[in-house]
Order: C-alpha cells, then sequence, then structure tokens
C-alpha cells in the first residue's frame, strides 16, 4: 500500500509525545527508582483511578485488539468467548486478590513466589511460580510487537532485509529506555493517554461505522450463517459448547496470576482500590466487546474482497482486518490516532511485562540462589537491566523466528501459568497442601498440558475422555483438574514422611 | 457472626459464572435487539449486570477492609 502521509504524521506525533511522556514519568510520585519496589512497583502509590488505567491498559494489549476482531472475523461466535472471559475474570478478582495485597503489603512482596516463598517456606516452590512466570511472559511481550508490526504495515511504511524491521527496532529501543529510566511510572503515565485514545478510536468505530453500513442489522445480515453462532459440539459430548465456557472460564482465571496482572494489583495503594477496579475495570471488556464487533465489521465491509488490501492481507491475514476496516471507513488523520493508539497498546503492556518478568528474575533467582547479599541499589540495578535483556530477547524473538512460533508459546503461556493458581490462590486461604505436592501437581500439569498442546498442533483445546463420553475442553482447565488432583493425593503422603516448610504470614496479615 | 453474615454477600458473585457456562441458554439468533442477535447482547449485559453485583457486594462488605 502506498504510504499515506497524514496518517503517518499523525501516529508519529502521538509516538513522539507518548516517548517524551514517558521520561517525565519518572519524577511522578516521586520515589528513590533505586529500590526494587519504587522502580518495579511505583513504590505500591497508585489510587483507583490510576490502577484503573494502567490494569486497562496491561490486560487489553494492542494483541487483543487486532487479534480478538481478527478471530470474529476469521471463525465467527467463538471469538467472542473474550467477552465471558472478562466478565468471569473479575468477581473473581474481588473475592481473591485483595487478600493477595494485604499479606504482598504486610510482608513486601514484589511478586507471587515471595508469597509462595513466605507462605510454605520453600525457595523450590517459589522458583517454579517464578520461572513459570517469566516463560509465559516472553512470548506475549514477543506478541506485542506483532500489533506494531500490523499497523506499521498498514501504514504503508515498508523495506527490505534488516530496514523492514527498522520502525519496530526504533520503538523497541524507545520502549526499553523509558521503562529503564522510569520504571512502572512510565506505563502507567502513557496508558491515561493510549487509554483515552483507544476509547475515542472504538466509539467513533462502533458508531460511524454501522451509520456507514445502515445499522447493526445490515451487519449481521452480512455474516454467514455459520460464523453466526456457535457450532454444536461433537454428538458424544457431555456437556454441550465445552469448548466455549472452558475456554473463558480457564482464560478467567489464569488472567491474574500473569506476573504483568500481579504487578498492577501490588502496585495499587489500598486494598480497595483491588476492589473497586475489579468493578471498574468490566468498562474496559465493553469496550472490548465492541471491539470484537469490529471483526464483523470488517466483514460487512468486504475487507478481505477489496484489492487494496489484496497484498496486507497476504501478509497478516486475519490480524489485517481491523487496520483495513479504519482505513477504508475514517479520514486519513484519524486512521493515524486509530493506529498510534494499537502501537501505544503494545509499549504499554510490553514495559509493564518486561517489569515484571525482571522483578520475579531479580526477587526470586537472583537474590533467592545467586546474591543473597545484594544491596537495595544492586537489586533495583540488577532488575532495571534485566528488563532491557527480555525486551531485547523478544525483539529478536519476533524478527527471526516464524510469527506462529510466538502465538503458540503465547497459548502455551496461559497452559503454564495457570498452573500456579494451586500454590498462590488456594495458598491464600489454606496452607492444607503440602509445598512438595504442590511441587509435583504443578509439574504434572505443565508436562501434560504442554505435550497435549503439542500433540494437536498446539490448538487450545482437548478432548477429555469420560465414560462413552468426551468433554472438549481448554486445555489449560483440563491439566489444572489433573494438577489438583495430583496435589490432594501426594500430600497425605508427604505430611506422612517429611517436615512442613515455615510459614513467616499470620492470619492477621490477609486483613 | 459479623464475618460469616457478610461473606454471604459473596454468593452474588456466582450467577454470572453460572449464566456464561450455561451457553445452549444464549447461542441463538432470537430475541434480537437493534438488529444484534441474542448470543451477542445478552453477553455484552452480562458485563453489566456481574459489574453491578460486584459494587453490590463491595458496599454490603466495605466495612471489612477497615
Amino acid at each position: 500500500m502506498p504510504i499515506d502521509w497524514i496518517s503517518l504524521s499523525v501516529f508519529g506525533l502521538l509516538f513522539v509525545l507518548i516517548t517524551v511522556l514517558g521520561f517525565l514519568a519518572g519524577r511522578w510520585r516521586r520515589g528513590d527508582l533505586d529500590l526494587l519496589h519504587e522502580w518495579g512497583l511505583a513504590g505500591g502509590r497508585f489510587g483507583t483511578l490510576v490502577t484503573w488505567f494502567l490494569l486497562g491498559g496491561d490486560l487489553y494489549t494492542a494483541y487483543t485488539f487486532i487479534a480478538v476482531p481478527a478471530l470474529m472475523f476469521g471463525a465467527g461466535a467463538i471469538g467472542f468467548f473474550a467477552i465471558p472471559y472478562s466478565i468471569m475474570a473479575y468477581p473473581f478478582v474481588f473475592a481473591v486478590f485483595p487478600r493477595l495485597w494485604s499479606v504482598a503489603r504486610e510482608n513486601g512482596y514484589i511478586t507471587a513466589a515471595d508469597f509462595v516463598r513466605g507462605r510454605y517456606g520453600s525457595r523450590w516452590l517459589a522458583l517454579a511460580v517464578a520461572v513459570t512466570g517469566i516463560v509465559a511472559t516472553m512470548p506475549y511481550i514477543a506478541l506485542q510487537l506483532v500489533g506494531i508490526q500490523v499497523v506499521i504495515a498498514a501504514l504503508g511504511v515498508e523495506g527490505s532485509g534488516w530496514m523492514a524491521d527498522l520502525p519496530l527496532i526504533i520503538a523497541f529501543v524507545i520502549l526499553a529506555a523509558f521503562t529503564y529510566t522510569s520504571g512502572l511510572r512510565a506505563p502507567a503515565a502513557i496508558a491515561i493517554v493510549k487509554d483515552t485514545l483507544i476509547w475515542i478510536a472504538v466509539i467513533a468505530a462502533v458508531v460511524a461505522i454501522p451509520l456507514q453500513l445502515g445499522g447493526y442489522g445490515k451487519i449481521f445480515a452480512a455474516i454467514p450463517q455459520a460464523k453466526l453462532l456457535l457450532a454444536p459440539g461433537p454428538a458424544n459430548a457431555l456437556l454441550p459448547y465445552s469448548a466455549y465456557f472452558t475456554l473463558a472460564l480457564g482464560s478467567a482465571l489464569a488472567l491474574f496470576l500473569y506476573p504483568h496482572a500481579m504487578t498492577g494489583v501490588l502496585s495499587a495503594s489500598s486494598r480497595g482500590a483491588i476492589s473497586r477496579n475489579a468493578a471498574l475495570l468490566p468498562a474496559y471488556s465493553f469496550l472490548l466487546g465492541l471491539i470484537a464487533l469490529l471483526g464483523f465489521m470488517a466483514l460487512a465491509v468486504g475487507v478481505d474482497k477489496a484489492p487494496q488490501f489484496a497484498d496486507f492481507a497476504k501478509a497478516y491475514p486475519r490480524n489485517f482486518a481491523v487496520p483495513a476496516l479504519f482505513i477504508s471507513a475514517f479520514p486519513s488523520w484519524f486512521v493515524g490516532v486509530a493506529f498510534a493508539a494499537i502501537a501505544i497498546g503494545a509499549l504499554v503492556p510490553a514495559a509493564i511485562m518486561s517489569i515484571a518478568a525482571s522483578n520475579l528474575w531479580t526477587r526470586n533467582i537472583y537474590r533467592e540462589f545467586i546474591n543473597p547479599n545484594c544491596t537495595p541499589s544492586q537489586e533495583a540495578q540488577m532488575a532495571k537491566v534485566v528488563s532491557l535483556v527480555v525486551k531485547f530477547g523478544a525483539l529478536v524473538f519476533i524478527v527471526s523466528i516464524p510469527l506462529q512460533y510466538a502465538i503458540n508459546l503465547q497459548l502455551l503461556g496461559g497452559v503454564w501459568i495457570i498452573q500456579t493458581l494451586p500454590a498462590v490462590i488456594v495458598g491464600l486461604y489454606t496452607r492444607w497442601f503440602h509445598e512438595r505436592a504442590l511441587l509435583f501437581g504443578w509439574f504434572v500439569g505443565i508436562v501434560t498440558g504442554t505435550s497435549l498442546a503439542a500433540m494437536q498442533g498446539f490448538t487450545p483445546m482437548t478432548a477429555v475422555p469420560i465414560g462413552g463420553y468426551v468433554l472438549p475442553s481448554y486445555t489449560a482447565l483440563a491439566t489444572l483438574i489433573l494438577n489438583f488432583a495430583v496435589a490432594i493425593v501426594l500430600t497425605p503422603v508427604f505430611n506422612a514422611i517429611g517436615e512442613r516448610g515455615i510459614d513467616e504470614t499470620r492470619a492477621e496479615h490477609y486483613g | 457472626m459479623q464475618g460469616n453474615r457478610s461473606r454471604l454477600w459473596y454468593l452474588l458473585l456466582l450467577p454470572p459464572y453460572i449464566a456464561l457456562i450455561w451457553v445452549s441458554s444464549y447461542n441463538k439468533v432470537e430475541p434480537e435487539w437493534a438488529g444484534i442477535p441474542f448470543f451477542y447482547w445478552y453477553q455484552l449485559l452480562w458485563i453489566w449486570i456481574a459489574s453491578a453485583l460486584t459494587v453490590i457486594v463491595y458496599f454490603a462488605t466495605r466495612s471489612r477492609d477497615h
């Protein structure tokens, strides 16, 4: 596609604006950035509103904005699972995460693995939680770059060889620099701008495009019957549509176990800020619902048949849908705003994810196993450097490895991260489980989940045989149940043969 | 005892899970609303119901935060 200079200028201008903002953010609610909890959690100073922007910017990523409508566009109704997914996430957060916030604040924990270390007195279980978090986060960061790649291509910026990746490299150098200097304050400040732009772009789209097309009735009338509703499962299915709801439920349980979500929760200034956000964040779910419908609008507009998008569609099948829709429906300057929103929407979660991963590395691997006597400033310095390594790794990953690998790994990330649920979430309520039993359960869950996914060509579903029936299930949820079963069976065994670790938390710490 | 009674409020967080897991109840086109099939607007509606229920539980249990 030819370069649209108006779109590109608006895009560039907004990008410069948020770069400046990212560097200035270090002075916001000023703290000593040579301390890890200041750099990596902004000192836990964020109130309800900033936490709302931060978590919104963190969880509803650029990849979400591109991939969810792309799934609707390509596969239809199943793509709408993102809505029950985000609905089911928040009551769970409301019920559970204030406890985690309280115990973390009381004991100075900055990661989920810190809590597990303190609760079970087991550095190995904590290591398992930390490594799972880091490994699950890496491909997620890489996928954020896909969002940037797609909009840069949509703006018509092209090149050959390494020049083709130059805009991406520039974006990531900027990201790395402001994360290094400002820590969590940078993505928090930028999230406010990014979310404002996203809200404007999406509301304009869901109002203006149906007007152009003659209403929502016309849009849905243009959708093929097969895409409009969920297909019935296999004839011998135990429960109807189990694929849809297990995908939603499993994803919802996994969401806040991701290190970047944990970082968002622990940076809040009060327990009430978490509860209030569990009630307020659904506003973003509604936004996501509207964004999902953009996939259908793209079908109704017929972007797949438009000759000007043929090359773009070939380079980014499905993912081209939303950018192409914006180009065909809006004036150039507004396309620039919308694309900037998506690209900035990639930087915010990428920054938070890299901070979260380096918190885990520094606290639960470096300080625990490598340099237990490090000073607080050495600890913070280590985290800053690791955040650079993590982002550089993601960049190399996306530039040199086929995109499908990143998507497969991100899918596996969900299967992996959910295996930390018994240790982290159940641990908030009871120490009934023996730490070694939890470690075995985690191991069995990871190994089974990974091999099931790999055997099925990295599709997210597994058909669990039960009696003469099958229960098509999200692999993460099915293997979580296996994980629990192993931990339940082994707990009495380990209780009989070994001692328990020491619990440094007390009942009143949980609030 | 106060604690137990206030915990009962948390049961209000369950309806969204039950409603959304029961997919057969909403995997249909009719009744449409403003041209939008039931499947879509019903799930979008549950976003607000779930949020409202959370707000109710929040205010009902708030004293526990202090």
